[in-house]
């Protein structure tokens, strides 16, 4: 009898770290060149031909480097807590390299979020710092990224350590929506969301348009570091493999 | 004898043993509440011994001198039942997890938690702190800090196996204990300034419930995770 597939082939051959080895080494000069030239191209609109806002001037064209890492320091996390979940439940190897791989690209992301809404805000607010909820959460979020890195190390045992990981960043899953929400819940200095999904944005074509090549160029970017990452990690937990062994022979003879 | 029953036989078992447990080793009750007093008192001697200015921060001082104190009480928690075996014999008997991990996580609020809110009017009065701000202070107290010794045992149970879990602990714990200081503080402060506090203990009640319901079951995980290497 067929069974119907619920799960395209490829996706759970993502398990087996030499098929995930393979692919992500296809993958990877296919995303690289889109990262450049996403960011390439979106960074010179943006900075050149993208127009001056009309109360904050040019100094609101932070925002290409601000919003991207912002939405893409919440999302790695989810990545993170959703692909420590995965191995949790069904202790697949990968996942649990996935999930470790997120944290640093997730804390450095997050720490060029917090330094570019700095610079921002000390044109147009006066001040590096305020203590508002969308700061403070995002704040929280590096603390919590922090946190999920000191227990990984912790743990010398690799497998306790990724299930560790994993109850502790679902656990902080808690704050994405905190984050999310935060402008709309109290009434802060920090504006409302550029982008929403179901939403026109209030800004022109030209002023958003450039912005949705840098969020893209931005998720390309992780991509990369996430596949140079993750490759890594298999290679230096496989290492004892047979494969790993053939492929290290043939490319250093 | 029914399911229901004998869980709750169960469940107040637990309690009646770690309470005496924690009874017999007295420095492990004490300890915590000593801090929280010379942490509080440490404000005035660094800061500034300025009665208005004493009172304006005194809800904060004090919010965050029990969290810290909760956090010194955390590694104790699970700590000696691992080291005995008792936990290992915990996770292989029948009995569900939850309930042995919620009647500990009680037992230690009532050593720490409740403890502490019943020594903040002596700080509070230390601290300057409005009469009229106490009930809000008190209230706050009474409903974070269960939720703080419910987010603790997370961290606690995740860092059970290892040599060196104090530091972690807080490094692990502190971010997810933020909410409820922004919301405790918050209450004490309405108080202070006549304001309406019911949002605050509402909210306060909300993250406690919330709590109450999801973290046995990631405690409960950490712990099998933990026991298990």
């Amino acid at each position: 009898m067929a069974e119907k597939k619920w799960m395209p082939r490829w996706f759970y051959q993502l398990a087996s770290p030499r098929w995930c080895y393979d692919i992500t080494g296809k993958l990877l000069p296919l995303f690289a060149w889109t990262a450049v030239l996403l960011l390439l191209g979106g960074t010179a609109w943006a900075l050149a031909f993208a127009p001056a806002d009309y109360q904050q001037g040019n100094s609101f064209r932070i925002i290409y480097i601000h919003v991207p890492s912002a939405i893409l320091a919440q999302s790695c996390y989810m990545l993170m807590a959703i692909a420590g979940a995965v191995g949790l439940i069904w202790k697949m190897k990968v996942a649990d390299m996935v999930a470790k791989c997120c944290a640093p690209i997730g804390a450095s992301i997050a720490v060029l979020a917090l330094a570019t809404g700095a610079i921002w805000g000390k044109p147009t607010w006066g001040a590096w710092w305020v203590w508002d909820a969308r700061l403070t959460s995002m704040l929280i979020l590096l603390f919590l990224y922090f946190g999920v890195m000191a227990l990984n190390s912790a743990i010398e045992n690799k497998t306790t350590a990724a299930q560790s990981t994993a109850v502790l960043s679902l656990v902080g899953l808690v704050n994405i929506p905190i984050i999310k929400y935060s402008v709309e819940w109290w009434n802060t200095l920090h504006q409302p969301a550029t982008f929403t999904l179901t939403e026109k944005p209030a800004m022109p074509v030209e002023m958003w348009m450039p912005l949705l090549i840098m969020v893209l160029g931005f998720y390309c970017f992780f991509a990369v570091a996430m596949m140079l990452r993750l490759r890594n990690e298999i290679v230096s937990r496989e290492r004892r493999s047979g494969w790993v062994r053939d492929m290290i022979q043939t490319q250093f003879r | 004898m029914s399911e229901g029953r004998a869980g709750e036989m169960f469940f107040w078992g637990v309690l009646k043993r770690d309470l005496l447990l924690s009874f017999r080793r007295k420095s492990d009750l004490v300890n915590p509440l000593i801090f929280f007093l010379m942490v509080a008192s440490l404000f005035p001697l660094g800061v500034s011994p300025e009665p208005t200015f004493l009172a304006e921060v005194a809800p904060g001082v004090i919010w965050v001198a029990a969290l810290l104190a909760t956090l010194l009480s955390l590694d104790g928690l699970f700590r000696s039942d691992f080291e005995d075996g008792t936990l290992e014999q915990t996770l292989l008997s029948p009995q569900p997890l939850f309930l042995v991990v919620l009647a500990k996580v009680f037992a230690h609020w009532m050593m720490t938690g409740l403890a502490l809110t019943l020594l903040s009017p002596l700080l509070a009065v230390m601290l300057f702190l409005p009469a009229e701000g106490m009930w809000g202070l008190m209230a706050s107290l009474l409903l974070g800090t269960p939720t703080l010794s419910l987010i603790g045992a997370i961290g606690a149970a995740l860092t059970v196996g290892l040599r060196k879990g104090g530091v972690l602990i807080s490094l692990l714990v502190l971010p997810l204990y933020i909410p409820v200081l922004i919301f405790g503080t918050g209450a004490a402060q309405a108080a202070i300034t006549g304001l309406p506090i019911a949002g605050f203990l509402a909210l306060l009640g909300a993250i406690l419930v919330l709590g109450l319901v999801l973290a046995p079951f990631a405690i409960a995980a950490a712990l099998r995770i933990s026991a298990s290497s």
